[in-house]
């Protein structure tokens, strides 16, 4: 398995804020599904934007950030330009603020093509048209015209997946990609993006709370806590979590068929955020 | 239960005042609030110790002395009938400070009147009371001030009583959205229940609460205040020669203008200096407040 | 929004509308019956007898009760008579029409150069939030919103007029210019231009300059403000960040996202200040010398000239409306999510 993404010892810290947001974190990533699983403000968000570049008001220090041929930490911020979006790109959790709300969808997805190809806008209508097509979408000249207000919360989002997988990104980050839409339609957009990710031979990063989500979908799963991986570990394996912190979240997790018992508290220790992981 | 309520009841003014002490913090870490701020005590330093800090009396005429250049005996030079420009502005900043002060304490009653009755009462009496609001608001306040000064009589007195009635409407509308806020209150329905009249209501437990936001919006207004009463007075049609008010100062001054800049040039420092202080001490409040509420006229 | 439902949001805007128009002629007709000059005394002239003076007093309606004097006046105005000015003699409604021009030329370049210097000054605020361009450029629009105009335009005179030359003084052209141009427009600068007169151009040009600078920064202010509040909301969105992670530059998303997202906003705001400049005309067009609306109002006040301003103020007041109205209209008409 070719590696795709190898991050050594990532710290991401804000300014300002008195403990980093995200501490020397590592993984590695091939042509795989990895999922990072962690409470709100256990730092998932910020490693995806750190990856690609987008924090400009954090420092961010590795040992390693390497994207193919790509030394993130060093590019300058033009080589990042030709990176986010055509070679790695992110899907943002709410299609109701992540689109602008005053301009055509489809012209918010053909921009993507734009942005890194000499093309006519009649060749990104027709790639952007093709793009919606794939990703279910039945009436792609229709809903080309259409504003963000007007789509579903479950069509938002497959056509922010189009946006981002257009240029054929090898790495793509999905960042709570089911958390604003309704139950009903996650798993339709999920099997969407799985499909195209697998035909594709893309490398995906699912950051999510859903420790069940992340089970299902991905091959391999980071735990997050307070800026650090605790534990990682393939998805199948999750039952044999060692970490207390792993335990906790799944023991915390309802069943149907369960015993009624009420369900565990979970527990924070402060000490899991200062071990080294 | 009444024994119970009552010290509860009197600590509402008290809690609302409470921010303006944080606010006065906030304001004291930046730089340019603190310019403001130490401007406005210059200025009402100058007013009160004015006997003391002038060198002459402010209508002393010395017509061998006219259209003197500064020197060290006029400071800031004479004008066309050798009354020193310096002097002349010290006793002027008694009048800034009584047009600001007079229409301040004109205007918070009445914007806080108008805005708490149409507030609490919603309804008819809300939809009138904006309505008129509104009509007053549809004017640039240095027009209308121009009417009703014509309409009037040109003085001073009548000058601070047209610029009132032209800036109340903000504060009415500030008062109402933040009564509407407050009237479905716990504490509101408590002394509902307790039998309390609406006016009660509304002195004791409304107006206090809109307070510290009237408080604001009354300080952004004076910036606007200093310049329309000079305007007026640059007009002619606001404080009368002889009395030092800047804008007339500068309205007399300017026949002489070519020849002796310092007539025009020193009222007019003035001007700026004391509505610069007071927009950047508004600048400031704004950035510690909701930024978008204050934006509004 | 329902084709029915916006049919009657608009006839209840059309009503408050006429509500607030009605307010304004009573607040008129108010300020017109509380001006101390005599309207009689100024028509019949001051030796004409008190029979005269009586005949004149019913025929005007004086001696009837003021809710029946505004009633007559009401129908005046609806039938576009607004009376005549005492001091020149003329209807009213000509005499406006006269000054117009020359306010309007100077607050639509004063407007044009406000909205250059205010709009790209509070974008660049807002993209350097809390550095020194953001702290440089408010207090250089503070300083706009401060300054008394009329004293910095004497000062402006005194430097660039009398010191240096670089322009004009007082009125709209050079003295020997005056007649030259066939009135056309009354425009002076389009109408020497349709003369081919390319001295008077520059020469109303050069005296043009001055007060629409000044104007116009005085007007920046509250344009650069407003610009920089609405370029934060929208900076702080997460479609900003989908338009980077596309692999847009941050110039591109700044200009083609959000700017792009608050022009409606800003077309209103431009509205808005271009009606406010009538407040600082009144003051720079007496510095200057400026024959406009704002000198005929202020000659007015001084004589007492009822219905001239009684109309001038109704103007005013029917400008800010109607500007308040266009607003309104270009955000539905040009948001998509009102539509």
């Amino acid at each position: 398995m070719s590696v795709i993404l190898d991050v050594q010892n990532l710290s991401v810290a804000y300014r300002g804020a008195l403990s980093p947001a995200v501490n020397r974190v590592s993984f590695q990533l091939g042509q795989e599904r990895l999922g990072i699983v962690g409470e709100s403000g256990s730092g998932k968000s910020t490693v995806g934007r750190a990856l690609l570049r987008l924090l400009d008001s954090a420092d961010i220090t590795a040992d390693r950030m390497q994207f193919q041929d790509v030394d993130l930490l060093a590019a300058s911020e033009r080589q990042m330009l030709g990176i986010r979006g055509k070679r790695m790109s992110m899907i943002l959790q709410d299609p109701k603020f992540s689109l602008n709300p005053i301009r055509k969808v489809g012209d918010q997805v053909a921009e993507a093509w734009l942005a890194h190809n000499r093309a006519s806008h009649k060749e990104a209508r027709a790639r952007t048209l093709e793009m919606l097509t794939s990703v279910s979408i039945r009436d792609p000249e229709r809903v080309y015209d259409m504003y963000p207000h007007q789509v579903s919360g479950g069509m938002g989002q497959r056509i922010m997946i189009a946006m981002m997988l257009l240029t054929d990104p090898q790495l793509v980050i999905a960042d709570e990609p089911t958390s604003a839409l309704d139950v009903t339609v996650r798993m339709q957009v999920l099997s969407i993006l799985d499909r195209l990710v697998r035909d594709r031979g893309i490398g995906l990063i699912v950051i999510s709370h859903d420790l069940n989500l992340v089970r299902n979908f991905c091959d391999r799963v980071l735990i997050m806590y307070a800026g650090r991986v605790v534990e990682s570990l393939a998805a199948c394996d999750l039952d044999r979590a060692q970490h207390p912190y792993t335990q906790g979240l799944l023991a915390a997790q309802p069943r149907i068929g369960g015993p009624r018992r009420p369900l565990p508290v979970l527990q924070r220790r402060p000490e899991w955020a200062e071990e080294p992981s | 239960m009444m024994t119970d309520d009552l010290p509860k009841a009197r600590s509402v003014p008290f809690a609302a005042l409470a921010p303006l002490g944080r606010i006065l913090r906030f304001l004291m870490r930046q730089p340019t609030s603190v310019f403001g701020l130490a401007v406005i005590a210059l200025l009402v330093l100058a007013a009160i110790a004015a006997p003391l800090l002038a060198t002459h009396a402010p209508y002393a005429q010395d017509l061998s002395n006219t259209l003197a250049p500064p020197s060290a005996q006029n400071w800031f030079g004479t004008d066309e009938l050798g009354r020193d420009i310096w002097s002349r502005l010290v006793w002027g900043s008694r009048i800034t400070l009584s047009i600001i002060a007079l229409v301040t304490i004109v205007v918070g009653p009445i914007g806080l009147a108008v805005g708490t009755v149409a507030g609490y009462y919603g309804g008819r009496i809300d939809t009138v009371m904006m309505r008129i609001t509104d009509i007053f608001l549809s004017f640039p306040s240095l027009i209308l001030s121009l009417a009703f000064v014509a309409a009037l009589g040109p003085n001073l007195r009548n000058a601070i009583i047209a610029i009132a009635l032209t800036s109340w409407p903000p504060v009415a509308r500030l008062a109402r959205a933040e009564t509407m806020t407050f009237r479905n209150e716990d504490y509101v329905s408590a002394a509902r229940l307790q039998g309390a009249s609406d006016l009660r209501i509304i002195c004791k437990s409304i107006v206090p609460m809109c307070l510290p936001s009237v408080m604001i919006r009354l300080t952004l207004n004076m910036a606007t205040v200093i310049l329309t009463a000079a305007g007026l007075g640059f007009l002619g049609l606001g404080a009368q020669p002889p009395l030092p008010e800047w804008g007339a100062m500068i309205a007399t001054g300017r026949r002489y203008m070519i020849d002796s800049w310092w007539l025009v040039t020193f009222p007019g420092v003035a001007i700026l200096c004391v509505s610069l202080a007071f927009n950047l001490i508004g600048d400031g409040l704004r950035d510690a407040l909701d930024p978008k509420q204050m934006n509004r006229r | 929004m329902s084709p029915t439902s916006r049919m009657t949001g608009f006839a209840r805007q059309l009503g408050t509308i006429a509500i607030t128009l009605l307010g304004l002629l009573v607040l008129t007709f108010a300020i017109g019956r509380l001006m101390p000059a005599d309207p009689v005394r100024a028509i019949v002239g001051e030796e004409a007898t008190q029979d005269t003076y009586m005949q004149v007093y019913t025929q005007l309606g004086f001696d009837r009760p003021l809710p029946v004097q505004f009633l007559m006046y009401l129908r005046d105005v609806l039938t576009g008579d607004f009376g005549t000015s005492i001091r020149t003699g003329q209807p009213v409604i000509n005499d406006i029409m006269a000054v117009m021009p020359a306010t309007l030329e100077l607050a639509t370049l004063a407007i044009l150069i406000g909205a250059g210097l205010g709009i790209p000054l509070g974008v660049l605020a807002a993209v350097k939030k809390d550095r020194w361009p953001d702290h440089v450029i408010r207090i250089f629009s503070l300083m706009g919103h401060s300054m008394p105009i009329f004293w910095t335009g004497m000062i402006a005179l005194l430097i660039f007029y009398a010191a240096l030359g670089w322009v004009g003084g007082g009125g709209r052209i050079s003295d020997y210019y005056i007649g030259l141009v066939p009135p056309v427009t009354n425009f002076i600068v389009i109408d020497a231009m349709l003369a081919r007169e390319w001295d008077v151009v520059r020469s109303a040009l050069n005296h043009l300059i001055l007060p629409a600078s000044l104007l116009g920064y005085s007007s920046s202010a509250y344009i650069t403000r407003m610009t920089r509040s609405f370029m934060l909301d929208q900076i702080n969105q997460e479609y900003i960040t989908t338009a980077r992670v596309k692999g847009l530059s941050r110039r591109q998303t700044i200009w083609r996202h959000a700017f792009l997202n608050i022009r409606v906003q800003l077309v209103t705001i431009v509205a808005l200040a271009y009606g406010a400049l009538l407040e600082g005309a009144v003051l720079i067009e007496t510095v200057f010398s400026w024959p406009g609306f704002g000198q005929y109002l202020t000659s007015n006040l001084m004589t007492g000239d009822m219905n001239a301003v009684m109309t001038c103020v109704l103007l005013v007041g029917v400008i800010f409306i109607a500007l308040n109205l266009l607003s309104d209209v270009l955000y539905r008409v040009f948001d998509p999510r009102t539509r």
